[in-house]
């Protein structure tokens, strides 16, 4: 590329990644603002920080969102892993399509649909039945229908790099097909998986508007008190808490991107 | 292989296929706020009347995809050039660069937009910094307005735009525009003959993973927007938790599934195909 190509590339590239991460950083800093007026500094102070630790209301928020974060995150891996797999791998069946369809779909579709329709469905649930009753599992039960798409994307690129030959040696040498997948395919998945097992907590972790449907009375979660209090407003303690889940979702993206790090080589697939 | 489809099928049928027909059902029944839940059943398409007659609704309708399209487009203008100097960058530093990209997306979508309300806030810290430059002497009003939601759904989708045109661009063969530049024609023409078409799939799965979303976005309107011309994720939103009408928020997702049903199938269709 010519000199005045790159210098262009460099410059596309700072604006762009400082359009990205500016209003991020600046939400870190002013978490250290003394004022209580957000935007307008008036020196360093951690009183806000303090402050956090105290607010037990946000505290047990953030607990019952590690929860559901867990369980949504580990009942997506295990839908996940087996929607990427049958996707990757099985011969064409009826209804593939709509199978594959449904899988990817709630990546793209609005979430108010999602989440009015799930709420409609365990209503049904619930005076039919008696329950489950609305709470910890029917949060997880959405939040896993959403996540599972991002898993079962996450192992169907995995599936597509290796050959298929080896788990088909393993079968020739007398392996049944669950053996085969046990001992061939899973240990070569299981990098996706957790990756996978991490974007989907993240998800979770982050969901306002399927959680504000499906949720009951008794179980506020982390972003929807976020969203309680940023609606009358902007407060510090929100930036202190915004800080610290923006942190600990990073640090969840770089573990899972260092677990499939070997696609970075160049000929592997992207995302 | 039938077992292992089973459980996700069935997961899929009972929690994703199985609500979609009670929502099409609810759409046809009647508010009835002595009941709980607040529906009486009936057969009436009073609901979609309504939806397609009431100017107020309309207006969301056509608010909602002039958004929805105007941001799609700024955000190709800007995640195009990016995708490309990403494509361009050395290749070992290409996988650093990607993941900064991805980042933003997955730390908290309610938080970036936190981020902008203190941005672009009255007395926020934009209108501060135009003061102080004395570029600015009355603060302008931003937050509250359509600038502030286009600007909002750029900031949290533009991911959605680069990594799509990012896996294109990487793909492309280099020989193609030093052959190119071999037979004379300048770097721009180069781009505009081999590089832009050969993407056009990337910029279409981009579009659409930027578009479909947008359309039925609800947190940045609500934090972002005003109290003007409502999108209309907002008003299915505001039609079930502040006025209880399940029958016509319903009817409101029945047409907004309708509506993206073509863009969800068409990203289907490019999703299975990269795979492939």
């Amino acid at each position: 590329m010519s000199g005045g190509g790159l210098r262009l590339a460099a410059t596309v590239l700072v604006f762009g990644y400082a359009f990205l991460y500016l209003p991020i950083l600046l939400v870190a800093v002013y978490s250290f603002n003394e004022s209580r007026l957000v935007t307008v500094w008036a020196g360093f102070s951690t009183r806000w920080w303090t402050a956090l630790w105290a607010n037990e209301t946000l505290l047990g928020a953030a607990w019952l969102s590690l929860a559901i974060g867990a369980l949504a995150a580990s009942a997506a891996s295990l839908l996940g892993l087996a929607a990427g797999w049958v996707l990757a791998r099985a011969r064409p069946f009826p209804g593939r399509t709509a199978f594959a369809t449904a899988t990817i779909a709630p990546m793209v579709m609005p979430e108010v649909v999602m989440g009015i329709s799930m709420l409609l469905l365990f209503v049904g649930l619930e005076r039919a039945l008696g329950g489950p009753g609305r709470g910890l599992v029917t949060i997880a039960i959405a939040h896993a229908t959403l996540a599972m798409a991002y898993v079962a994307v996450v192992v169907q690129s995995r599936l597509a790099e290796f050959d298929r030959s080896l788990e088909e040696a393993a079968m020739d040498l007398g392996a049944t097909p669950f053996t085969a997948f046990r001992t061939v395919t899973l240990p070569l998945l299981w990098p996706a998986v957790a990756a996978g097992w991490l974007l989907a907590f993240t998800l979770s972790l982050d969901d306002l508007i399927l959680t504000q449907f499906v949720a009951g009375p008794q179980s506020q979660t982390l972003p929807m008190r976020v969203y309680s209090s940023v609606r009358l407003g902007l407060d510090p303690q929100i930036n202190v808490l915004g800080t610290i889940v923006m942190a600990v979702a990073a640090s969840a993206l770089i573990v899972a991107s260092l677990l499939t790090r070997h696609r970075a080589d160049g000929t592997a697939e992207t995302r | 292989m039938r077992r292992v489809l089973a459980l996700p099928g069935l997961w899929l049928a009972l929690f994703l296929a199985v609500p979609f027909g009670i929502v099409l059902a609810m759409s046809f029944a009647t508010a009835d706020a002595d009941r709980a839940p607040p529906v009486a059943f009936s057969l009436t398409l009073k609901n979609y009347a309504l939806l397609f007659s009431d100017p107020l609704y309309l207006a969301a309708w056509i608010a909602s995809l002039r958004i929805a399209a105007t941001s799609t487009l700024v955000a190709l203008l800007l995640g195009y050039p990016m995708a490309l100097a990403i494509a361009r960058a050395p290749r070992r530093r290409q996988p650093l660069l990607l993941a900064l990209v991805i980042l933003p997306f997955w730390t908290s979508f309610l938080i970036r937009v936190y981020a902008w309300m203190g941005l672009l806030a009255d007395n926020g810290i934009l209108n501060n910094l135009l003061k102080t430059l004395g570029l600015a002497s009355a603060p302008g009003t931003i937050l509250g307005t359509e600038w502030a939601v286009h600007l909002g759904i750029v900031y949290a989708y533009l991911p959605f735009m680069v990594l799509p045109i990012y896996a294109v661009l990487e793909r492309q063969d280099r020989a193609l525009l030093e052959a190119a530049a071999d037979l004379g024609a300048a770097p721009w023409a180069a781009f505009v003959t081999i590089t832009l078409p050969l993407s056009q799939p990337g910029i279409v799965a981009g579009c659409l993973l930027v578009f479909i979303p947008s359309v039925g976005e609800f947190v940045i309107p609500d934090l972002l927007g005003g109290t003007g011309t409502p999108m209309i994720g907002k008003v299915l939103w505001d039609e079930f938790f502040l006025n209880a009408d399940w029958p016509l928020a319903s009817a409101v997702a029945v047409c907004l599934l309708a509506l993206l049903a073509v863009p969800i199938a068409l990203f289907q269709r490019h999703h299975a195909e990269r795979l492939r």
